[in-house]
């Protein structure tokens, strides 16, 4: 019934797709971060235009399915004239939503390091950039990157929905090998098994810093005790 | 070049787009509803069974955790007629979903578990209630309490997650805006539509889980 068994061919075909794989969640996370550091900073600016600009930034990416950011910005493209494009409709979409959960979760963090730091940057006569950058992001980073390297995963699983507007990534390669040797199990197995390799390391990551974050926290609340007695 | 914007070709087609609500409801809805009952038991056979019910839930939650929505649609839809089972795409999409939201509840309620007090637990013991009423009542009802708000917010992504099913011929809203596309060749307008409704959809559910949640769970801790 099958043009052909699943093989080592086969396997290297699927080994070489996951290269656009990582390449396009490598962008997402770079993107996604820089993005989401501007839209950190805008959900706490002084203004609140710009916060609620931040707002609704996030509410749409985040209240849409990625699909159909995806399906918009392909065909948006040839709206605005331009040959539409997979792998530029991916990366400005990835990296646009990505802004909005990264954008989340350094608010999160940011909101977490305590207010007196903001009033204390204020009384020495810091503006608001200043205060963000010196004082507030290098205290936050560490509440951060646990829910950071957390998202990642999120990313690397999430960039498999490309495949639907045709770019060749390893969901792609997975279907294509599927058609043409017709074996399932084997086929969505071994993805299912790249997939995993990329993702459960990151997972563990993100499990292991959110513990000793959990503990930091709690060695920071004893010492108030301590300076009291 | 026509470059303006025309909605009108998309909106006539509106009653399309509401029986594609229609189904992307009934596919969350179902999906929502097996994969909670899935993730309760886990989450109990997680907490409280012996090892050899605790581990594979353990490599259930971390398998389907670790890989894409996506990849375990197409292993579902491919796989189960190879064994006889031979579902529609709808069916085999509502069984990819559940699984898939079932490993994610059960990690969520997992968590809330763990943080009812063991004493309340032994308070119950010593009352002598049943092990049944006792998840039933002293573990479940303040676990899920617990991680409500976390679990309405996995109910929410799993509502946008639909979207994606129509990659194994499942109809829903997405599946039928692809057709659009294809019938009037105002993509972008569809897609602008979609986004609009798919936006209403999750600010609605969001509201809905909030009311469930303060009707639930009124009393104060």
């Amino acid at each position: 019934m099958s043009l052909r068994d699943f093989g080592p061919n086969e396997l290297m075909f699927l080994i070489m797709a996951t290269r656009w794989t990582i390449l396009l969640a490598l962008i997402a996370f770079a993107g996604g971060g820089v993005i989401g550091l501007a839209v950190a900073a805008l959900r706490v600016a002084p203004l609140p235009p710009l916060r609620w600009l931040a707002a609704g930034y996030i509410q749409f990416f985040m209240g849409t399915p990625i699909l159909i950011q995806l399906f918009m910005a392909y065909y948006g493209s040839s709206l605005l004239g331009f040959r539409p494009d997979p792998w530029a409709a991916a990366a400005i979409t990835f990296s646009l939503n990505g802004g909005a959960f990264f954008g989340e979760i350094f608010r999160g963090s940011i909101d977490a390091v305590p207010k007196g730091q903001w009033e204390a940057s204020t009384a020495l006569g810091f503006r608001f950039l200043p205060t963000l950058r010196l004082v507030i992001l290098p205290q936050a980073v560490r509440l951060m990157l646990p829910p950071t390297v957390g998202f990642m995963v999120q990313i690397v699983k999430t960039t498999s929905v490309a495949s639907l507007i045709g770019l060749t990534e390893l969901a792609r390669a997975a279907t294509q090998v599927n058609t043409v040797t017709f074996q399932p199990v084997l086929v969505f197995g071994t993805v299912s098994l790249i997939y995993f390799m990329l993702c459960w390391p990151l997972s563990l990551y993100a499990g292991y810093l959110e513990r000793k974050v959990g503990q930091g926290l709690q060695v920071k609340m004893k010492k108030p005790l301590l300076l009291a007695s | 070049m026509q470059t303006a914007l025309q909605f009108g070709p998309v909106l006539i087609h509106l009653d399309r787009l509401l029986v594609g609500v229609g189904q992307t409801i009934q596919l969350a809805v179902l999906s929502i509803l097996f994969g909670t009952i899935i993730g309760t038991l886990g989450a109990i056979g997680r907490s409280f069974g012996p090892r050899w019910v605790s581990w594979p839930i353990a490599a259930y939650v971390e398998l389907i955790r670790n890989t894409p929505l996506l990849i375990q649609l197409y292993f579902v839809f491919f796989t189960l007629p190879l064994i006889g089972l031979k579902f529609s795409s709808s069916t085999a999409a509502i069984f990819a979903l559940s699984i898939h939201l079932g490993a994610y509840a059960t990690e969520i309620l997992r968590a809330g578990v763990q943080s009812v007090p063991v004493g309340q637990i032994e308070a119950a013991k010593s009352l002598g209630l049943s092990s049944y009423r006792i998840i039933r009542h002293v573990v479940l009802v303040p676990a899920v309490r617990a991680v409500y708000p976390a679990l309405s917010a996995q109910f929410i992504l799993q509502l946008m997650g639909t979207s994606i099913v129509g990659a194994i011929a499942a109809e829903e809203l997405t599946a039928i805006a692809n057709n659009l596309v294809m019938e009037t060749f105002r993509s972008f307008e569809v897609y602008i539509v979609i986004a609009v409704i798919y936006f209403v959809l999750v600010q609605a559910a969001s509201l809905i889980f909030a009311g469930i949640g303060r009707l639930l769970f009124r009393w104060k801790s």
